[in-house]
């Protein structure tokens, strides 16, 4: 997928002003925080589960190869083929040589970041075959040619309305908005190119090592279908989706669905392993699994190694303050909100993507309510260090930089001048207190007042104190 | 340099040669439980509240002979088809004195109704656990609007663990599939607002049996 990351603060401004996408995300806001806070209180002994769930991560993090390689081993007996790429190309590569190999045409596909992160459904149509994405919101993208704006809820910028408007154009059926009208269209629509597919591709929410087998949580059903009914089927995921075991997996779905939507569990838990047998009546003849680096592994041994922990709930961009304000597509690329603003950098480099560190208040809020434990405030803190350390902070923000820390280190002239700007602003707010306008920080006085210093400075203050 | 060598040896590189690799076999070998909620001391009640609040459709039977009846009853009820396609195994079942018409193979795409038993049931959270299997098709879970699921009360575990173990001990190896089911398929992609019946089954029905089908002298429905 393209990353227009560098467009981050014209497209967020512009999406402050879309009424439309504001109601959205306070939709979001409502039902995904309120409904992760009530699951997660429902849930005893929540903080345990929560340190389980990040060492569980850490320790397949700490052995990533032996895992894999334990993976690969277990997936390879039972009849599955494990397919190794560095880079999305890659992916998009392996995919279609499998698609030929098995003499595929038509292809369903169910809901994967991964994909989109390389862009693999225009690779595969670019190759003449027929994909067509079965997961409701990523159904509705396909049609109206978008990125997806959330990881969970890739449809959450749409109205009811937006949704009636490409069914009626796509369907050539009477136009509803009705929700449930639209999604029973949907199905009928898109179960009979199930019925007729040569090949289901899914991501993967994990990969056992223990059983070799790929991990599916789902609510629809069409992850169900997708690697049920098409004789191959294709699961594209990234290298550090590994745990341990089946218990390990169980106390990772303990959290997953909470965090995500505030569900207990979702509808459909699939634990897929190998190929069918030979008296088996339904499921694949072929599985492939294709991992993917794509920049996962440049991160072990840094600083930002904890962000590979991430389990893809999206309770970090429900609970941001940022993201609530301007939605996911202003990030420019496939993962928005406080894990995009760490993943985007790290997977397509930091000078693409100049102010995502930075689109962040870091209130702490997306830390708090990681269930893997992601100290994602630090992690864009370190980003913010390395794009100094690389002089990749313009000019006139370094050289303001530089001025203040060379009054700072001469304290007679900066309480001199602190006095100064201090008394000069007072008298300019006037009897209100309050400045409308100030050069230099438009983008304060722009939304509200900027409440002027009282008079005196503080050291003024203090030793007036001390002398009486 | 293949990608699968250049992969797992820049992963190695970076663990360093500090850190000595922790032993994955040994974990897992062991496969240690994490912290596991617990959830009351009367699994089928909890298991009942559950899947009702997730949407399921629960009723008792006390033994397996009463079921064909119960499902008649759902389905006339409700106004839904009376032919259904059915796991092999419950079709040793008197479907037709109740007045329904029952095959046993796997679901097509037009099938109204799908007859299954459960390898196990979840109390903690309400689900269902299906195995694949050449006697037990996914697809009758699946493809139907509605689906039945008749779960042998002794099959109700406390928690996913629980039922991990259970496959451990009565399979050698895991099927080609395990699917865990709580309540109809759902989507809530349009405005965030629940939809049920997605891609998936509308309804799901759980007809939780007090007398296990082997002391019924029957084949089990738990396959």
């Amino acid at each position: 997928m393209q990353v227009t990351a560098l467009q981050f603060k014209r497209r967020a401004a512009e999406n402050l002003r879309d009424e439309n996408l504001q109601r959205a995300l306070a939709r979001l806001q409502t039902k995904f925080v309120n409904g992760r806070a009530a699951a997660i209180a429902e849930l005893p002994d929540y903080g345990s589960i929560r340190d389980a769930a990040a060492e569980i991560r850490d320790r397949v993090l700490r052995d990533l190869d032996g895992y894999l390689r334990r993976f690969e081993q277990q997936a390879t007996a039972r009849g599955a083929v494990v397919h190794w790429a560095e880079s999305a190309a890659d992916v998009n590569r392996i995919v279609a040589d499998i698609a030929a190999q098995h003499g595929v045409r038509r292809i369903v596909k169910a809901k994967s970041m991964v994909s989109e992160e390389c862009g693999l459904d225009d690779a595969l149509a670019a190759r003449g075959l027929d994909v067509i994405e079965t997961d409701l919101g990523e159904y509705i993208l396909q049609l109206a040619h978008e990125p997806p704006s959330h990881i969970v809820a890739p449809v959450v910028h749409k109205s009811k309305e937006d949704v009636a408007d490409l069914f009626a154009a796509a369907h050539h059926r009477p136009r509803t908005t009705e929700i449930r009208g639209l999604c029973r269209e949907a199905r009928e629509v898109l179960r009979p190119r199930f019925l007729a597919a040569d090949m289901g591709i899914t991501g993967a929410n994990f990969l056992v090592a223990e059983t070799g087998s790929v991990v599916l949580v789902t609510n629809e059903g069409n992850g169900r279908l997708c690697t049920t009914l098409p004789r191959v089927h294709v699961a594209v995921t990234g290298i550090e989706k590994v745990v341990a075991t089946l218990e390990d997996t169980t106390t990772l779905l303990r959290l997953l669905p909470r965090a995500a939507t505030g569900q207990s569990i979702t509808n459909y838990v699939s634990l897929l392993t190998g190929i069918k047998g030979e008296d088996e009546g339904d499921g694949p003849e072929h599985f492939h699994i294709v991992l993917l680096d794509n920049g996962r592994s440049r991160l072990l041994g840094t600083e930002l190694q904890p962000m590979l922990r991430c389990i893809r709930c999206g309770a970090c961009m429900n609970h941001c303050p940022v993201y609530q304000g301007i939605g996911g597509h202003a990030y420019g690329w496939v993962y928005p909100g406080p894990m995009g603003a760490v993943l985007t950098p790290a997977f397509v480099g930091l000078e693409d993507t100049l102010d995502l560190p930075h689109a962040s208040t870091l209130c702490g809020e997306c830390a708090e309510v990681c269930p893997v434990k992601i100290p994602l405030p630090d992690l864009l803190r370190h980003l913010r260090q390395q794009q100094v350390e690389r002089h990749l902070r313009p000019w006139s923000e370094r050289a303001a930089l530089r001025a203040w820390a060379w009054l700072a280190r001469h304290p007679a002239l900066y309480a001199t001048g602190a006095r100064v700007v201090a008394r000069a602003l007072h008298l300019f707010a006037g009897r209100k207190g309050r400045l409308r306008y100030l050069p230099g920080v438009s983008g304060w006085t722009h939304e509200r007042d900027l409440p002027a210093p009282a008079g005196r400075t503080f050291r003024d203050l203090y030793r007036a104190g001390r002398r009486r | 340099m293949s990608a699968r060598e250049t992969i797992l040896a820049r992963i190695a590189r970076a663990r360093g040669a500090g850190a000595a690799p922790e032993n994955a076999e040994e974990r897992i070998r062991n496969h240690p439980r994490g912290p596991t909620p617990r959830s009351g001391d009367d699994p089928l009640r909890r298991f009942r509240e559950q899947a009702v609040g997730l949407r399921s459709d629960v009723a008792g039977a006390a033994t397996l002979a009463e079921v064909p009846e119960g499902v008649a009853g759902y389905l006339r009820e409700r106004q839904l088809p009376m032919q259904a396609v059915s796991w092999p195994a419950l079709l040793a079942l008197d479907w037709r004195a109740a007045g329904l018409d029952a095959q046993a193979r796997a679901a097509c795409g037009d099938d109204a109704v799908g007859i299954t038993g459960a390898f196990a049931a979840i109390a903690e959270t309400g689900t269902l656990m299906l195995l694949s299997g050449p006697h037990t098709p996914a697809t009758v879970s699946l493809l139907p609007e509605t689906h039945i699921a008749v779960v042998e009360r002794a099959r109700i575990v406390a928690t996913m663990e629980e039922a991990w173990d259970r496959l451990r001990a009565e399979h050698a190896a895991l099927p080609r599939a395990v699917t865990f089911i709580s309540g109809p398929s759902r989507t809530a992609d349009i405005e965030q607002t629940i939809t049920l019946g997605a891609h998936g089954p509308y309804r799901v029905f759980i007809i939780v049996v007090d007398d296990g089908p082997t002391s019924a002298g029957r084949p089990s429905a738990a396959v």
